[in-house]
């Protein structure tokens, strides 16, 4: 009795220190440790996955050392936390990290439950890989009653197959793991027949597989994954740093502003690269988010724009191929759309 | 405070009350009830204020909500996307369970056959058995479970290779499958023959014991209870002409269909929880078998008791006290070590849980439940074997 008693203690003063630890704000407790703590996946190559040289690299974590260049003028002062599925709403709502950009779908119930997603780097939409050597003649996920289907605990992914399949009155068979990493060796053992997922993880987990040829991700799309960065509730401000983060990095797309050129673009005549980048005469822009003016200056010079981050992550520069598809900027017919910086 | 009971004209006759080790006593438990009782006051207020600030909704009205997630494997009730985040929770519980008590009885019996392994006086025996509980007591149980699933499961063919054994059985890394009974009109006398069978077993030892003790005429009561057990239902079911068909397992689209299956997710972690605590339960049972002083033996077999029957009635006995508690303890960890199950994933109540955790995002309330249940589980648990303890207890007369 006495030992769960004081378990019961601990757990309960961890959850206090952690819910008051998150009242104060973030800016300053990011400014004043000099880093910024961001969670990511455990590895998914292209979002979040060490490199060869042992440094993290992807999308999610270039969109972290965005936000640390914006904050900290230096892209490099990030610590990365993986995190499974299960565990990252915990991370951040206890302050063990200060944002979570982890392929995170925003729902209705996530963005009540004490969180808030600032936007939509990724438009995704949940899809199904099988090993078509194996499975030879199916071509579509209606074929797939009676499968027995992996997948990780904790995602919208666990309910949208138990919708799809229920709709098309199709049985499967759950087999459900807490890490990236053991799904993987699940589906890769022949445990599952069906392996779900985000369309652009299925794409990376592909890639890791022994045999990639041999597995395709099958059509169908079956629903809408827009993925993005969450922050606590109730701290306006750094809300507003990440989500504008992100429409910046969509600005510089726009205007052409690129790692290369961001110095010269410094001295352009443009009123708007000019506004944009933090040099017209006693801009309030960047000061007023709480950061400097040269913010974008610093996050550009870091990572580059929108487009130079999905294409050297997803894009044409990785292993991935992803297509920019309903990710492109909305003037080449996508759905990624700054809102002004002025 | 300092309430020095004096009565007047007796200033010399008694000493300060502070000074009085019974009051002293009691004050202090009091003042260590209150400050405890103030902590625990501060804890509670304080996270439901701290909630509050973070706009965190509390209670357990979420659990009425509709889970919309499947569970791959809940043998005792029905579920589905449809049902609410308490059934959930409670297929959860009941997976957790029964892997617990399927683990429990298999570390037990393996722990005493490789316990008194390690005792023998054959040479090899003695090896093996001691090598069993080097490798298992040090290594991690998660280790043992990915040993269990990854190692020897996952390398079992396809479904569409499975091997096929006796009785319409197969195997294959699906996990096992075998031929489900359906129960047929009639069947029902079956069972309660069954139940027949199991009383009347029950009062033939007592019998048998009873006879024996009064006239020390041996009668075989063993013999007689499995008959009794099993020959009562196929006679019941023989009467009835056998109502009973077999539901054979097939090769359908993707797996297996129709039997019973058991997945290899529960095997693994059964197999893992059973082989790591059995290594624990095997010291333990040596420990007490050593513990029996050697007089004993020595005395029966003096008495003219043959060796088998020295250990059964005169060692094991008295082994049992010393080994009933601590092994009480090893029960609790592999109830608690069952929370490990989600590397293998195996739907238990920390799986489960978790997954309601983060779809809900009600975190303080699932933690609660599992504190709850698994503590529950544990009291039960140190209950029952308390129970025994005091029945194998040395009885003074």
């Amino acid at each position: 009795m006495g030992v769960s008693a004081s378990k019961f203690l601990v757990a309960t003063s961890a959850l206090l220190l952690a819910a008051s630890g998150a009242c104060a704000a973030t800016l300053d407790i990011v400014k004043e440790k000099g880093f910024l703590q961001c969670g990511v996946n455990t590895g998914s190559a292209g979002f979040a996955s060490p490199n060869d040289k042992g440094e993290w690299a992807g999308f999610d974590v270039d969109y972290c050392r965005a936000v640390a260049a914006a904050i900290l003028g230096d892209g490099t002062k990030v610590k990365f936390t993986p995190l499974s599925s299960k565990d990252r709403f915990t991370a951040l709502q206890s302050g063990e990290i200060d944002v979570l950009i982890r392929n995170t779908t925003w729902t209705l119930s996530r963005d009540t439950q004490g969180f808030d997603f600032t936007g939509v780097n990724y438009y995704d939409g949940q899809g199904f890989m099988i090993n078509g050597k194996k499975l030879t003649g199916i071509t579509s996920a209606l074929q797939l009653s009676g499968a027995t289907i992996c997948l990780q605990a904790g995602t919208t992914t666990e309910l949208n197959v138990a919708d799809y399949f229920k709709a098309n009155r199709m049985e499967y068979n759950p087999v459900v793991f807490e890490k990236l990493e053991e799904v993987n060796n699940a589906y890769d053992s022949g445990r599952c027949d069906v392996y779900t997922d985000d369309r652009a993880s299925l794409h990376s987990i592909r890639l890791r597989l022994a045999s990639t040829a041999d597995h395709i991700v099958l059509p169908e799309i079956i629903s809408k994954e827009p993925l993005g960065p969450a922050v606590r509730q109730g701290d306006p401000q750094w809300a507003d740093i990440i989500r504008w983060t992100h429409y910046a990095l969509l600005t510089a797309e726009e205007l052409g502003i690129t790692k290369a050129n961001v110095d010269e673009m410094v001295k352009s005549e443009s009123p708007e690269i000019r506004r944009v980048l933090g040099q017209e005469q006693n801009t309030k822009l960047g000061t007023d988010l709480g950061l400097t003016n040269d913010w974008v200056v610093n996050m550009v010079r870091a990572v580059g724009n929108y487009g130079e981050i999905f294409d050297r992550d997803l894009g044409a520069g990785s292993r991935l191929k992803i297509d920019r598809g309903i990710n492109a900027l909305w003037t080449k017919g996508g759905l990624q759309y700054p809102m002004p910086i002025r | 405070m300092a309430s020095q009971d004096i009565s007047p004209g007796t200033d010399s006759g008694k000493a300060s009350l502070l000074n009085d080790p019974k009051f002293r006593g009691y004050l202090f438990q009091i003042l260590a009830v209150l400050v405890i009782a103030l902590l625990g006051y501060w804890i509670v207020n304080n996270t439901i204020e701290n909630l509050q600030r973070a706009r965190l909704a509390t209670g357990f009205g979420f659990l009425d909500g509709r889970a919309g997630f499947d569970i791959s494997s809940s043998p005792y009730l029905t579920y589905s996307s449809d049902s609410t985040f308490a059934k959930a929770l409670l297929v959860g519980i009941l997976n957790t369970l029964t892997v617990a008590v399927a683990g429990i009885i298999t570390a037990t019996i393996l722990g005493f056959i490789v316990g008194i392994g390690r005792l023998s006086h054959n040479w090899l025996i003695r090896k093996i058995c001691t090598v069993y509980v080097e490798i298992f007591r040090n290594v991690p149980p998660l280790l043992v479970i990915f040993f269990w699933y990854s190692g020897v499961l996952a390398v079992l063919p396809q479904a569409r290779q499975s091997v096929a054994l006796p009785f319409g059985t197969y195997l294959n890394n699906r996990g096992f499958y075998v031929p489900s009974l359906i129960l047929g009109e009639g069947a029902w006398l079956a069972g309660v023959a069954f139940i027949i069978g199991i009383v009347a077993a029950f009062f033939v030892k007592r019998w048998a014991h009873k006879r024996q003790m009064a006239t020390g005429q041996p009668f075989p009561a063993n013999l007689t209870a499995i008959a009794l057990i099993i020959g009562l239902p196929i006679l019941a079911l023989a009467i009835k002409g056998f109502p009973l068909t077999l539901d054979y397992p097939i090769l359908g689209a993707f797996n297996l269909k129709g039997g019973s299956q058991v997945g290899p997710e529960f095997i693994s972690l059964y197999l893992a929880l059973s082989f790591y605590t059995a290594s624990f339960i095997a010291e333990i049972v040596r420990a007490g078998i050593r513990g029996v002083g050697k007089g004993q033996t020595e005395a029966a077999h003096a008495l003219g008791l043959r060796p088998g029957t020295t250990t059964r009635l005169v060692v094991v006995p008295q082994a049992m006290r010393i080994i009933t508690p601590p092994l009480a303890s090893q029960y609790l960890n592999l109830t608690k070590n069952s929370s490990l199950a989600i590397a293998a994933g195996y739907p238990d109540l920390f799986a489960v849980g978790g997954t309601i955790l983060n779809q809900t995002g009600r975190s303080l309330e699932v933690v609660v439940i599992f504190m709850i249940v698994y503590l529950s589980l544990s009291v039960l648990t140190s209950l029952f074997m308390n129970w025994y303890n005091a029945k194998m207890a040395l009885v003074e007369r």
